[in-house]
């Protein structure tokens, strides 16, 4: 039963054999990576009309595309074992890195986030969003599942630690989505989901004290907006006013790729980055976000098939653990565009440009091709 | 091992399935979360979809409006009175500009550009965005203009722009009657229709410029653009031409109009001169003048303070505004209303000693001349514009019977002349100052109204029209500017027809207009300086009291101040059997009106018959 669920997986899309089998002789998932290049190359597309047709633009952004398969390419190369193996000091590496963010952090914005190492600069948030997962995958993959209650005390620590750090930062998207990762890990497995329910009940009462202390100004803002956006339609609730309209105006066929008049004439901020799904709706209206939709959840259910496929308990926590982060990651995204969630500053996967996300979004499917590629088939 | 020994308490089988059990849950939560999105994607995209097309056509989609081009105005012959001049202004787009403080620098070695302009410039710069062109300089003349366009190329970001401005190339002569324009402000906002003038600069603040303001203005034409967030005009998307505004013919015949400021020799006055067959008028002028143009781009505090100050007061529009009282210009009507009324007729004669006296009043009615003029019929009364007679014509007819036979020629009422404001003047009647004064009328008060002194005030504008109505005996008809309007119908002259002075007999009519006449023919006659052979002139002159003098004092005008001079007037018509043209001038502190007054009348005439009969 085992050997044919193997050969299933191995020898995915029979049109292709050897090439397939090339791909996995170096570690590469085929539909894994063709669904990634496509959503990549539909991200390179719709950024050159968001971008006012700027070459510059898209050569930084296919630059760090190239990057980002790099690190998936290198990700894959080693075997979760070894990964396992590296976990804590990971993990160990990315909170220094955060209290060395808050000591020398590079200030941006109102927001300290950045690492700046001489060469690049780096967010060592983006290494936690891996690390986290990593470490709680980890931490449970020793001990028998559903975890005890002390065991759960540890992960709550472990997923603590860092998710306030990064939203004292402040940078509320990417903490949201490191708890999403550590919880997630917890949840697949086993959390007691009556246990699971009773703690986010928690989160909403201890949302209070985090609202007085922990947020600043302009995150209350955002929800404050977020709840009433045409009470301030000129201050924090333009983002999203223009951004319903634009989405809206779209329509069922949109407006044409460089048509977009809210993009095209500067109604819509932040278009290249944090909107650009509203830029991407509005020339191809409703239509197009479902066929974008359809790769990104292929792409997830990809995911969470490896995840099932793993051999080892860490290797399924971790790969389940990425693909629904990267379901938030959509949903969130989309969802603050279209007006259903605030605004929090979490990019559209693959597509919104900039940022050490791609790059970070990349090596987690290095991760995902590295558990799937590295099991021993009975038959290869 | 201890690690070993710890997983093999693990239960692989087990973990899996649950694992695989967590996936299927949240797969169904995946699928609970996208059906969300894509129902709020369909609520947004085809529900909504027409609501947020029109707001996104509301976002960039902008209506500028155009200005129409304004109605030009000619004289009767086809004179251009006001026009529009291309003027030329200097503009800098500062986002191609680069270094400002460098361009103004060089800018300012090729046209005069000084602190005010600098200031006004930086001023501007802040209000506008930086794609928008920013003016630096009005009205260059054509010299900088040639200066710019010949390195224009070496300065980016520097633009000429041509625009209409507003001319009126008589200037001075013309600038009562026709008026100006200047711009826009608040008061205007509130009385026109703001979407017609969102493009409009300026507007006719006065003359025929204000009256014919709707006229002149035309229709605003509309043009639809796309603009980004930040305003700057992308492309045209659709336009409506404006309408321009229709040009307008007057009646005024420039050359009386020039001829006549001259004639006044920068003196004060005003004088009207009317088609009295139609009631055209064909030279109206209230002097001195003063250029109108100052006025259309702005006219400095320095500069208008100085017009307003000035004792000539040039601002003040004499023939529709100024109230003096008529003098003897008023004897005819009296006369008429004498024969008319059968209180006194054509052989009636009285003796003149130079004074009247009124029962129960000391004090003597005194005759302009001292000596007095003898026997007088009618005739020689007017001829020679003695007192005596008319106060003791006025007394014998009563205010009664005098205020009502005045009111029909025009007097105390508005003529309707097609011209912003005009005052009244001031007919007075026992009702009128019981209503006023609260007082009885005193027959003392009807004397000096027979002699056109007193209460009795009226517009050089209303004697024009009374003499007028008297050249056509009776027939009188409303003053006006506006001989046609270009693409609309020619009012037909019954329009402009008042209710005249229909119960006179002509035989009276010439009696009163032989007596005219005479005023300038007869050897005695006050105005007969202007007598002439080629035609036939009827006219009345008049001196009005400004200084009230003492009894047994006599009026010297070398030991009084000039301001306190009487006003001199003089009203004609010519020719006497068929008019053509009526006059009335008054010249302010001009002293006698045979002198003073009649030469203008008479040189008015004479070009007026000269050009109209070659």
């Amino acid at each position: 039963m085992k050997v044919r669920l193997d050969e299933k997986s191995g020898h995915y899309g029979s049109g292709m054999p050897a090439l397939d089998r090339l791909l996995w002789r170096i570690h590469m998932d085929l539909p894994l990576m063709l669904a990634l290049v496509l959503l990549s190359a539909v991200g390179l597309f719709i950024l050159y009309s968001a971008s006012g047709e700027n070459i510059q633009t898209l050569y930084r952004q296919a630059t760090r595309i190239g990057l980002g398969l790099t690190a998936m390419f290198f990700m894959a190369q080693i075997s979760p074992q070894s990964w396992k193996r590296w976990t804590p000091r990971v993990y160990i590496t990315g909170i220094i890195l955060l209290v060395a963010v808050i000591i020398f952090g590079d200030t941006s914005k109102g927001a300290q986030r950045w690492l700046d190492l001489g060469l690049i600069k780096f967010q060592p948030s983006e290494l936690m969003k891996l690390a986290l997962p990593m470490m709680v995958a980890w931490f449970l993959s020793e001990k028998p599942l559903p975890p005890r209650m002390r065991n759960l005390l540890v992960c709550t620590v472990i997923i603590i630690v860092p998710v306030v750090m990064v939203a004292k930062q402040p940078d509320l998207g990417t903490s949201l989505l490191i708890a999403a990762a550590g919880l997630f890990t917890l949840y697949l497995a086993g959390l007691n989901l009556r246990l699971l329910m009773a703690s986010l009940v928690g989160a909403g009462v201890m949302a209070y004290p985090v609202w007085e202390y922990v947020l600043r100004d302009y995150q209350k803002q955002r929800i404050m907006t977020f709840l009433n956006p045409e009470n301030d339609p000129l201050g924090s609730g333009y983002h999203i006013i223009q951004s319903k309209i634009a989405v809206g105006s779209g329509g069922v066929y949109g407006k044409g790729w460089l048509n977009g008049t809210q993009s095209q004439l500067d109604f819509l901020p932040e278009r290249n980055t944090d909107f650009i799904f509203a830029v991407f709706t509005e020339e191809f209206g409703f239509i197009g976000a479902i066929l974008l939709f359809t790769l990104y959840l292929f792409v997830i259910l990809r995911g969470l098939y490896i995840a099932v496929q793993a051999q080892d308990t860490y290797s399924r926590l971790l790969a389940g653990s990425l693909s629904l982060t990267f379901f938030v990651y959509v949903f969130v995204n989309t969802g603050m565009v279209i007006g259903l969630l605030p605004v929090v500053g979490v990019p559209l996967p693959l597509v919104s440009y900039g940022g050490t996300s791609i790059v970070t979004l990349m090596a987690s499917f290095g991760l995902l091709m590295s558990i799937h590629t590295h099991r021993k088939l009975l038959s290869p | 091992m201890p690690r070993y020994s710890r997983q093999q308490l693990k239960d692989h089988f087990a973990e899996a399935r649950q694992f695989l059990n967590r996936t299927i849950l949240a797969l169904i939560l995946i699928a609970i979360f996208t059906g969300t999105t894509i129902t709020r994607l369909v609520y947004l995209q085809v529900i909504e979809n027409p609501h947020y097309t029109t707001l996104s056509d509301d976002n960039r989609v902008k209506i500028t409006p155009i200005t129409p081009t304004r109605g030009l105005i000619y004289d009767r012959n086809g004179v251009i009175l006001a026009e529009n001049l291309p003027s030329y202004r200097l503009e800098i787009i500062p986002e191609q500009a680069g270094n400002m403080d460098a361009l103004l620098e060089q800018l300012a070695t090729l046209v005069e550009i000084n602190d005010d302009h600098i200031k006004r410039f930086q001023k501007a710069l802040k209000r506008k965005r930086s794609f928008q062109a920013t003016p630096l300089r009005f009205l260059l003349s054509d010299e900088e203009v040639a200066r710019i366009a010949a390195i224009q190329h070496r300065l980016p970001g520097v633009r000429i722009t041509a625009d209409l401005t507003r001319h009126y190339p008589l200037g001075s002569p013309l600038a009562h009657v026709v008026g100006y324009m200047s711009r826009i402000d608040e008061r205007d906002l509130k009385r026109v229709d703001n979407t017609n003038y969102s493009a409009s600069t300026h507007i006719g603040k006065t003359g025929i410029e204000k009256h014919y303001e709707d006229v002149l203005h035309g229709q605003v034409g509309l043009q639809q653009v796309e603009t980004n967030a930040q305003g700057r005009v992308m492309r045209i998307l659709n336009k409506t031409p404006p309408v321009p505004g229709k040009n307008l013919h007057l009646t005024l015949d420039t050359n009386l109009q020039k001829l006549a400021e001259e004639l006044f020799n920068s003196e004060r006055g005003s004088l009207v001169a009317i088609d009295p067959n139609n009631g055209e008028i064909l030279a109206m002028v209230s002097t001195p003048g003063f250029d109108p143009n100052a006025f259309v781009n702005g006219i400095s505090h320095v500069d208008y303070n100085k017009l307003r100050e000035d004792p000539a007061q040039p601002l003040y529009n004499r023939t529709l505004l100024g109230r003096y009282p008529p003098g003897s210009i008023i004897k005819p009507f009296i006369g008429l209303v004498g024969l008319q009324s059968r209180v006194t007729n054509e052989h009636h004669e009285l003796f003149c000693p130079g004074y009247y006296l009124l029962e129960g009043e000391e004090r003597k009615f005194r005759d302009w001349k001292k000596t007095g003029h003898g026997i007088v019929d009618l005739d020689q009364a007017i001829a020679q514009s003695c007192d005596v007679y008319f106060y003791d014509l006025a007394l014998n007819l009563g205010i009664d019977r005098i205020a009502p036979f005045l009111f029909n020629f025009g007097f105390g009422q508005l003529t309707g002349i097609d011209m912003p404001v005009e005052n009244a003047g001031l007919l007075p009647s026992r009702e009128w100052k019981r209503a006023t004064r609260g007082q009885a009328w005193y027959p003392g008060e009807t004397l000096n109204t027979g002699i056109g002194q007193g209460f009795l005030l009226s517009t050089p504008l209303q004697l024009a029209s009374a003499t007028a109505t008297l050249a056509m005996r009776g027939k009188r008809v409303q003053p006006h500017l506006l001989r046609h309007i270009e693409q609309e119908p020619v009012s037909p002259e019954s329009s402009y027809l008042l209710p005249g002075v229909s119960d006179v007999s002509r035989h009276h009519w010439d009696y009163i207009i032989k007596s005219m006449e005479h005023v300038v023919s007869h050897h005695q006659g006050t105005a007969k300086y202007i007598h002439t052979d080629q035609y036939d002139i009827a006219g009345k002159t008049g001196t009005a009291q400004v200084f009230g003098i003492k009894q047994e004092e006599k009026y010297e005008a070398e030991k009084i101040v000039k301001r306190l001079h009487d006003h001199a007037l003089f009203i004609g018509f010519a020719p006497v059997r068929k008019p053509r043209i009526a006059v009335a001038v008054i010249v302010e502190n001009g002293g006698s009106g045979g002198r003073v007054a009649s030469p203008i009348v008479g040189q008015l005439i004479k070009r007026y018959m000269q050009d109209s009969s070659s």
